[in-house]
């Protein structure tokens, strides 16, 4: 025992070092293990309430081109509007189609208080959390199209994980053909992102458009991404490599909406059900 | 003692506040992230017990992660810089050896003492993260040229910092 002691007391420092490594990496490689730990995290009222502080200075600066933004978008939802008019002349047809839309979705507006684009994990914190409604695993998207989906929520504010984080991946398609394929992002340029599993038979050309697939509970169908700068086979592969810039510029990001699923819950459930099966 | 640890807490707050306030959020050259704050670690007092480094650094390194959303990253790469740092003080000993309550600082032991500390912290810190951070040996180049640009930009802003520091910090 007293040998034991001696030990301890000639090694301590490096036995304590050992024990402080082991700790952090543990917290490194549980990451996706500990979800609800918003401690360590922008999230936390804390350091929150810091970048919310700073974040209003930039958002400050940026005014001018939220305000383009915000315009653009109020131009496109009155066009929206209008064809919606037009294509439903009477309102019960407007109300029964609406029955039928399986895809409903809960918009909430959020503010941007921190957002990295230089990391290969980069989050975005925003200003809304538990007690304004918005759940874990719910898509984020601005006006330009999809921003991420919401990881860790406080009662104040919330975590998202940016489409700009080697950890998230996206279901996405190409617009005009419907093929669907899986999205992230390689760690790179944060103007890029990477979309695979295209098959090799689906037209693909420079330009089109790529959009959310809404087979998951997280996005609305159709949010755009982005537009296809470049593409490759791979040799002896049966699927694409499409290079994809990214509509949103995650640089310049201010405001957000997240999006709630309504029969999300729902959904997921019976998901489960029949992978448990 | 108590005017210490009041200056280093103050050091503390100024420099997580500076990391995740303003450097975090530059973007140089879309992945560049000059990490400024482990000048805390680098410049606790020589004489410094090792567990209360060991402690310090973990604890930095947890804050930091708080502002970054990455729980243990920058935690695991300060608790190896403050492992490394006994190490490196007693590789670049001046002859005499060290003076009782001697900061690892330019004012005590001159520029190009302390640019050869400063370069062996750094690196050895930013090693150490970005292998964390891409948590693997793929990419290996990337990786490098990711811990090589950083370091160099966390070494000047190191230097900037100690025209702040030094009239502080005059030897007495």
């Amino acid at each position: 025992m007293r040998n034991f002691f001696r030990f301890i007391e000639k090694y301590h420092f490096f036995l304590l070092f050992l024990v402080f490594e082991t700790l952090a990496l543990y917290l490194v490689v549980n990451y996706n293990q500990l979800q609800q730990q918003t401690f360590i995290s922008t999230s936390n009222r804390i350091t929150a309430s810091f970048l919310e502080i700073s974040g209003s200075f930039r958002n400050y600066f940026a005014l001018k081109r939220a305000n383009d933004e915000l315009s653009r978008e109020n131009a496109f939802l009155r066009s929206q509007l209008q064809n919606m008019a037009e294509t439903a002349p009477s309102r019960n047809v407007v109300s029964s189609v609406d029955l039928l839309t399986p895809d409903r979705f809960h918009y909430r507006q959020a503010k941007v208080i921190n957002n990295s684009v230089n990391k290969q994990f980069n989050y975005i914190t925003i200003n809304r959390g538990a007690m304004h409604g918005i759940k874990p695993e719910t898509g984020v998207i601005s006006a330009r199209g999809l921003v991420g989906v919401v990881k860790n929520v406080s009662p104040h504010y919330s975590t998202v994980l940016s489409l700009l984080n080697t950890r998230l991946k996206v279901s996405a398609k190409l617009r005009d053909s419907n093929f669907f394929g899986s999205l992230e992002w390689d760690g790179h340029s944060y103007r890029h992102v990477v979309l695979t599993e295209i098959p090799a038979h689906a037209p693909v050309q420079i330009g089109d458009a790529v959009v959310t697939s809404g087979y998951s509970t997280i996005f609305p169908d159709g949010i755009l991404v982005g537009t296809i700068e470049d593409f490759q086979l791979g040799e002896g592969e049966g699927f694409y490599r499409i290079k994809v810039k990214l509509s949103v510029d995650f640089k310049s990001l201010a405001y957000v909406e997240v999006a709630e699923k309504i029969s999300g819950e729902e959904q997921r459930n019976l998901e489960k059900q029949s992978q448990d099966d | 003692m108590i005017n210490t640890w009041i200056r280093y807490s103050l050091n503390f707050v100024v420099l997580v506040l500076v990391q995740a306030l303003i450097l975090n959020q530059l973007n140089l050259g879309g992945y560049i992230n000059p990490y400024l704050y482990i000048l805390f670690i680098m410049v606790l007092p020589v004489a410094i017990p090792g567990w209360l480094l060991l402690i310090l650094g973990f604890f930095t390194g947890l804050t930091i992660d708080a502002f970054l959303n990455t729980p243990g990253m920058h935690a695991s790469a300060t608790v190896f810089l403050s492992f490394m740092r006994p190490l490196f003080l007693r590789y670049i000993a001046p002859r005499d050896g060290y003076e009782p309550g001697s900061l690892p600082i330019p004012a005590h032991f001159g520029f190009i003492w302390f640019l050869n500390y400063a370069v062996l912290c750094v690196v050895t810190h930013h090693l150490f993260y970005f292998l964390v951070e891409a948590f693997t040996f793929n990419n290996i180049f990337s990786t490098l040229w990711r811990v090589i640009m950083s370091s160099i930009f966390t070494l000047v802003f190191v230097m900037i910092a100690q025209l702040f520091g030094q009239t502080r910090t005059k030897r007495n």
